[in-house]
């Protein structure tokens, strides 16, 4: 990669080492499938792939290792349009999207596409509103932009402030799902699992900054999408004997899930019938329950003593039966006395806990079913579809717009050669993030075929092999027991994981372990990429904005880029072991920062490049306004802080930019209209950016 | 710098592209959204509103910023604010 060389050599130099690569991965991946057939176990296949991956994209990024500033923050600006579109694609697609992402689908039908809509139309704002002209500003991170656009320390601090808060709220997210991942398919610790991946991570940023990542970026897209995609086209195959399951998913599967969901509602039908005899256990179960629960309301202690006793009088009386009762049966009340809650409160958490299997009693809602809502009477079930549908859009507007804000994101356009190439990659981008999205409701389709034709109706005692597989490994993945003792497996009686479908998809499909092995090595490499971005972005922010544009603007390039690995770092380190201490939900986490990331950051952005008249004042009330705005709103509605305030409009606190990104825009311009207009020299900036090239032109370029 | 005519009248070009590209993006995502139960009546592919947000309006996605990425190259030649070309 000499400087001597051309674009459009370096570009072809590209084709072919990722050619070559691709090949080679391909043929390692053949490899591991031979050393399978040989008897090599399972557990040292895992250990191939996880080693094997994280080592060559350590290998990657020391080839990359650069002391040049423009390297270390934008990649030099060559990145070709093709390349920045697989580095994005590879930088968003989170160990959510590849892992969860399905499983969500299989789990909520309709409404969990908001997903799918809202983390690919965002990337039409970035394209129509923000890339191209972040691109012809050009210089290092986007709190840069705004520094320059509205002058001042405050909006660039500000900037700094949402781009950490956002960019950490995801990273946690990110290496979690590595931990889950490398201790899923070597038997490490999860804690180990962490240490493990981070290492890989950070070899390839520390050493190479935006250019290592950039080129891991592009080698772990690759190793993603063809595992994502053998196993879900084999797996329609299996089905249909049509290798698009894009296309089959639809005409095919979907209709015929659809004819047996009405099956299982139906009481009548045979099948109807059985699930039924399920539904009415779980209802009885969750009915005495809540009998006990009253009780326990009504009557404290007392009622749990009394409760107690019936079962050791129950014990006694079959242990004095005459004739001798069923030695199970003594068992069984033995083993219910002994499980009996300790007091009050343990009480009370079982009892809530069995009053929630009345939930499994509930009739299927369908796939394609938009908005399913239940309620006691039509008006009810209205005005509950009404929330749900206000929801699904808040939500789809909230992830679109983060989208359009998330630091990570936006500062890949930076590393384009041109605007030209920038408006390009965009396109490419989605392309690449495209061809994973559209698979994933296939996916969900097709495994949920094979849940409702294969394996429901089959017997206890010859389950499917994944089935058991799974079930003994992971009973949060897999849970299925013969609640009504037929011993033929009704669909009420089992209870998937969403991460389940994407991880057992390869062994639903018949394929060997190394495909197995090949899927947790995309989940790695998704989860590893997003969190390479993010680490990047937060230690650019501080080393960056904060260091070198606000403390020192002296700071020589070597101690510039020393700051900055040293942060990265701390940073990574901080962000383990947050992580290790598994904090919360992590669904809610991604969809935080995207909220904060839209209030924060995208009025400010738009108004930064589309309104000539937006200022210092109007920045700063903006920003401050969205994100606190934001902030407050998950923090009085999202049950772990406790304080459960009546929700706005019934939105979810997940949603909470609905109200942050308004405010944002409200606080631009009032804060720009009582405050005079920005100088004559902040709106030749704004040309500047808005044209690709302008005679006499300023220059903002950072390199 | 002094900014032509001809400079103003491209601008308000890429904001008349920009809008209608918004508008197409708005109506696939919100306003298709919003009838996704009435779209499940009509079948194309399976209901109509499952398809359009599982697939449909992805691949629109898709094609709205390809061609933005088109129209605009192509209008920074005619109005003469291309960039260098590299190579």
């Amino acid at each position: 990669m000499a400087a001597a060389q051309t674009q459009s050599q370096f570009f072809q130099s590209l084709k072919k080492y990722y050619t070559f690569y691709t090949g080679g991965f391909i043929a390692f991946v053949i490899l591991v499938g031979i050393l399978e057939q040989m008897g090599v176990p399972n557990k040292i296949l895992g250990y191939l792939f996880l080693f094997a991956t994280i080592g060559l994209y350590a290998g990657i990024g020391f080839m990359s290792k650069t002391a040049d500033v423009g390297e270390y923050y934008v990649a030099g600006r060559r990145v070709p349009a093709l390349f920045n579109g697989m580095a994005t694609g590879a930088d968003w697609m989170s160990a959510a999207s590849f892992i969860g992402m399905a499983g969500t689908l299989y789990l909520s039908g309709y409404d969990g596409l908001a997903f799918v809509l809202g983390w690919t139309g965002g990337y039409c704002l970035v394209a129509i509103l923000l890339a191209p002209y972040l691109r012809k500003f050009g210089q290092f991170t986007i709190p840069d932009f705004l520094g320059a656009r509205f002058g001042g320390h405050l909006p660039r601090l500000i900037g700094v402030i949402a781009a950490i808060t956002c960019s950490f709220t995801y990273v946690i997210a990110q290496i979690y799902g590595v931990g889950i991942i490398t201790s899923r398919f070597t038997g490490l610790e999860f804690q180990v699992g962490v240490f493990v991946g981070l290492a890989g991570i950070l070899v390839c940023s520390f050493l190479g900054g935006m250019k290592a990542v950039t080129w891991t970026q592009v080698a772990q897209y690759i190793i993603l999408i063809i595992a994502y995609m053998i196993p879900v086209v084999w797996l329609s195959v299996k089905h249909t004997g049509v290798p698009i399951p894009q296309i089959v998913a639809y005409t095919n599967s979907l209709p015929k899930i659809t004819a047996l969901e009405n099956e299982f509602n139906d009481k009548a039908s045979p099948k109807g019938a059985k699930e039924e005899s399920v539904r009415a256990i779980f209802r009885d179960r969750s009915a005495a329950a809540t009998a006990k629960l009253a009780g326990l309301e009504k009557d404290g202690p007392a009622f749990l003593a009394a409760e107690k006793a019936k079962l050791v009088d129950k014990v006694n009386a079959l242990k004095t039966a005459e004739p001798a009762a069923d030695p199970k049966a003594i068992d069984a009340a033995e083993k219910a006395l002994k499980a009996f809650p300790i007091d009050a409160a343990a009480a009370k958490k079982a009892w809530t806990a069995e009053k929630a299997v009345g939930a499994r009693a509930a009739p299927l809602k369908h796939h394609a079913e938009a908005f399913a809502a239940a309620g006691k009477t039509p008006e009810e079930v209205e005005k509950n579809r009404g929330i749900a549908k206000k929801n699904f859009l808040a939500l789809i507007a909230c992830l679109m717009i983060g989208t359009a804000a998330l630091p990570h994101i936006l500062m890949r356009y930076y590393t384009t050669p041109s605007v030209k190439e920038a408006r390009q990659s965009v396109f490419w981008g989605l392309f690449f993030i495209f061809l994973l999205y559209f698979t994933a409701p296939a996916l969900a389709i097709l495994v949920k075929f094979e849940v409702y034709s294969n394996l429901v109706g089959s017997s206890f005692a010859s389950l499917p092999a994944w089935v058991s597989n799974w079930a003994t490994v992971d009973k949060t993945l897999m849970n299925i027991a013969d609640i009504n003792g037929d011993g033929l497996v009704q669909l009420a009686e089992i209870v998937i994981g969403g991460d389940l479908i994407v991880l057992a998809t390869p062994e639903i499909a018949g394929l060997p372990y190394v495909i197995s092995g090949l899927v947790a090595a995309g989940g790695l490499a998704a989860a590893l990429s997003t969190a390479d971005g993010l680490l990047l972005t937060i230690a650019n922010a501080m080393s960056h904005d904060l260091y070198y544009k606000m403390i020192d603007p002296n700071a020589s390039t070597v101690r510039r880029l020393a700051v900055s690995k040293g942060l990265l770092l701390v940073v990574a380190l901080v962000a383990a072991y947050v992580t290790s201490l598994k904090p919360g939900d992590i669904l809610f986490l991604v969809g935080a920062a995207f909220s904060l990331a839209a209030s924060g950051f995208f009025p400010a952005l738009v108004c930064g490049v589309f309104w000539k008249r937006a200022n210092y004042l109007g920045a700063v009330l903006g920003m401050a306004l969205g994100l606190g705005v934001c902030a407050y709103y998950m923090y009085m509605t999202y049950p772990f802080f406790g304080v459960n305030a009546p929700k706005w409009w019934d939105i979810a606190p997940i949603s909470a930019g609905t109200f942050g990104i308004p405010a944002g825009f409200l606080g631009i311009i009032i804060g720009s209209l009582i405050s005079p207009a920005p100088n004559k020299e902040i709106q030749d900036l704004v040309d500047h950016v808005r044209y690709p090239n302008l005679e006499g032109d300023i220059d903002t370029k950072g390199i | 710098m002094q900014l032509t005519e001809k400079h103003k009248q491209y601008w308000n070009i890429n904001l008349k592209i920009s809008s209608i590209l918004l508008v197409l993006w708005f109506i696939v995502t919100f306003v298709m959204g919003w009838f996704a139960r009435e779209l499940n009546d009509i079948t194309f592919l399976g209901p109509l509103g499952f398809y359009m947000s599982a697939q449909g309006s992805l691949i629109i996605y898709v094609a709205i910023i390809w061609y933005y990425a088109h129209y605009m190259n192509n209008l920074d030649h005619e109005y003469g604010v291309h960039e260098g070309e590299e190579d």
